[in-house]
């Protein structure tokens, strides 16, 4: 990885829920943001700079929301930045905050990541109809649907392989006390008798809609020699986006996903993600995700996918656990969802992840984001050990 | 720190642009500022830009952008929703890193599709400001209010403003209608379609394409409270601060160019940096000539970078503002001596 080292030193985050009324955006936020600092053993006066991130501003309705949050956030006097790069965000908010670290520029960095969802409505933010663009009327489901019909038409997958993953997912998410989704009775038969949205997609194989936050601290080798709690390196980080409109894109296997796990895996020295990594927070909105990023991100060759998840591999108890914490099927404030599975990664190999707890081998562990029509990949991987 | 430089700058400026969309826009902006920087675009190492969905009225307005850009092969990219400059910024953290050399940065928006006064507030308060609908011309006219009953200073100091950045006399600017008091049409932005885009370069790279490189000797940014009515609007503090982190006053400044969208935010940035006499401040116009939102911050920096590359001047400050009221600056020191 280029620079300086760079550690994760505190990780907050909000129970996840479809409606957080006792909280503002602001409030909602802070919840993540002070639990952050409190597990870094710091105070706002800390923090060098913030780095906020969300999805699109038409979701809460309001533009630019940084400027608002200013305050709520302690950036009042210093450095404050915002990105927004769809789905993704969420990783590669926090790859701007470790990259400010890695640079020099500074030395503990805030970041933040949101959605609120109960105070909009993501299928109609993303369905505004635009002048000469694919209309989205159906939001992300109806986007993703045809995209899965023609990797279980290349690879041959049966077609309760997605439903195995929603069922997988909710168990995990029964240990993690901050998952929005909580099912202790769900099965293959409640998810194949769930409703049917967008073929092959019933309603349990899709991601909630949540409000929710996520912060994490991010320090200097310094900062992180000194920090009262384990910390977790990030032994590499990237992102990679392709075009929109390109007739050579391959949506089922981007070839943006395959360069950014190659390059973050070189950086980490992964050559088998299976057997190097102790596991894997992926964004799985939609179940049938996880069979395709199993191929896109090397886990396994092209058309094995499916393979693995029927195996059971990618359960809590597989060899290469998948989402332990319940992923974005159990917990999905959207623009947070990536800094979600970045900051899981990271408490996986810090040993604080609690009863979704993964057993620590190599100590290393991927956390990865994407987002628009797949055009935009974010990805880190995290070591309990310094790089 | 590396050395970093502006390389290359390219941007368009319309009031309304009825035949091109975003990406149309883009495609020849990004190409002049590529071609001009000598360095190959499958060359340059990161790409980031800068855009408001509220502009163009839809979620993702980067995403298509995107496409004017030319990202295949996959290529490394990030995106603010902040004016361009903070791009600027992200590049030139990510060529700090020492993780690429070199990065394209671009900012684009279409003012015209809307009304643009309105749309900004939307970045206000959702549950205590924004219901109260002040647009962002109300909004700056009471930090004008404010400003000029501390300051002492006057409409014919507005004016004066106004007049050399739009080509009119002060008695001109004087003879228009009060609208907000105390501004005039004049002392407003114009709505402008537009777009720019720069090229970052480090160290030898930068030395090699460029004869008379814009090093980057400085670069901070700062926010400030939101509310209006917990901040003192007379003066910029994060400016100040910012100004203060980047060297501004280590050096003569030959030229300011400051992202000013209203006649007293030229003064009140400014006193803020230090300006005197000496400083030849917004020989472009400024953002009160021509206000591409999204890119006019990114513009600044253009400005000066093309004054130093010509050896018109050899240190300058860019200043570019987000926000209402000037709540959050970023000042950068550009210099032409190596």
């Amino acid at each position: 990885m280029a620079g300086n080292r760079v550690a994760v030193v505190g990780v907050g985050q909000t129970r996840h829920r479809s409606a957080r009324k006792d909280v503002s955006i602001a409030g909602l936020v802070r919840e993540a943001a002070v639990e952050a600092l409190e597990d870094a053993g710091m105070d706002w006066p800390d923090i060098d700079a913030v780095v906020i991130g969300k999805a699109p501003d038409m979701f809460e309705g309001i533009a630019m929301p940084e400027l608002y949050l200013a305050d709520a956030l302690g950036a009042v006097g210093k450095p404050m930045m915002r990105v927004h790069t769809a789905g993704s965000v969420g990783g590669s908010t926090s790859i701007v905050a470790a990259k400010l670290v890695a640079a020099g520029v500074h030395q503990r960095v805030l970041t933040v990541a949101y959605e609120k969802q109960s105070e909009s409505n993501a299928t109609w933010g993303l369905s505004v109809p635009m002048p000469f663009q694919p209309p989205l009327v159906a939001g992300a489901g109806g986007y993703f649907a045809p995209l899965i019909r023609a990797y279980m038409y290349r690879s041959g997958a049966p077609r309760h392989i997605g439903h195995l993953v929603a069922v997988k997912d909710r168990r995990a998410a029964l240990r993690n006390p901050k998952a929005h989704l909580h099912l202790p009775d769900i099965d293959l038969q409640t998810v194949e008798e769930s409703f049917l949205l967008w073929d092959p997609l019933r309603y349990l194989d899709t991601c909630p809609s949540s409000d929710g936050a996520m912060a994490l601290v991010l320090g200097s080798e310094a900062v992180a020699d000194a920090a009262p709690n384990p910390v977790a390196w990030v032994h590499g980080m990237a992102m990679r986006s392709e075009p929109t409109m390109f007739a050579r894109r391959d949506q089922v296997n981007p070839q943006a996903g395959r360069d950014c796990a190659k390059d973050v895996y070189a950086q980490a020295g992964i050559t088998d993600p299976r057997r190097d990594l102790d596991c894997a927070e992926v964004y799985v909105p939609f179940s049938w995700y996880e069979p395709m990023w199993l191929e896109n991100l090397g886990f396994c060759a092209e058309g094995e996918g499916w393979k693995l998840t029927e195996q059971g591999a990618t359960a809590p108890d597989g060899d290469i656990p998948w989402n332990p914490s319940g992923g974005v099927l159990s917990s999905n404030p959207i623009g947070a969802s990536g800094m979600v599975r970045f900051g899981e990664a990271a408490q996986q190999v810090r040993g604080r992840a609690g009863d979704y707890q993964v057993e620590l081998k190599t100590g290393k562990a991927l956390g990865h984001a994407y987002g628009g029509g797949s055009q935009f990949f974010s990805m880190w991987v995290v070591g309990s050990d310094k790089p | 720190m590396r050395d970093v430089a502006i390389v290359s700058f390219a941007s368009s400026a319309v009031p309304k642009d009825a035949v091109h969309n975003e990406v149309e826009m883009i495609v020849p902006t990004v190409r002049a500022a590529v071609a001009s920087s000598g360095i190959p675009r499958s060359e340059i190492g990161f790409t980031c830009s800068g855009s408001l969905d509220y502009l163009q009225g839809g979620p993702f307005a980067f995403v298509m952008g995107l496409d004017g850009v030319g990202a295949w092969p996959p290529i490394r990219e990030s995106h603010v929703e902040m004016d361009a400059a903070w791009a600027l910024y992200e590049a030139w953290v990510a060529i700090q890193t020492g993780e690429v050399d070199s990065a394209l940065v671009y900012g684009f928006g279409k003012s015209s599709l809307g009304d643009v006064h309105e749309i900004m507030t939307l970045q206000t308060d959702p549950y205590y400001l924004a219901p109260l609908w002040p647009s962002m011309v109300d909004m700056a006219a009471l930090q004008a209010c404010a400003y000029l009953e501390a300051s002492g200073r006057g409409e014919k100091d507005l004016a004066a403003v106004a007049a050399r950045a739009k080509g009119l006399t002060v008695e001109a600017v004087l003879g228009q209608p009060v609208t907000h008091p105390p501004l005039r049409d004049a002392d407003i932005f114009p709505v402008t379609d537009g777009t720019a885009a720069v090229v970052l370069a480090a160290d030898d790279l930068a030395r090699s394409v460029c004869e008379r490189p814009a090093w980057i000797r400085g670069i901070e940014h700062r926010i400030e409270a939101h509310g209006l009515g917990v901040r003192d609007l007379t003066a910029s503090e994060s400016t100040r601060l910012a100004a203060q982190a980047a060297g501004v006053g280590a050096g003569k400044v030959d030229v300011a160019e400051l992202h000013a969208q209203f006649s007293h935010e030229e003064l009140i940035l400014a006193d803020a940096l230090g300006l005197g006499e000496a400083t030849a401040i917004n020989p472009s116009g400024g953002a009160l000539a021509s206000n591409p939102i999204m890119s006019a911050g990114l513009i600044r920096f253009g400005e000066v970078a093309k004054r130093i590359w010509t050896g018109e001047v050899d240190r300058g400050v860019a200043h570019a503002t987000s926000g209402p009221c000037l709540q959050q600056n970023m000042v950068a020191v550009l210099e032409g001596s190596n």
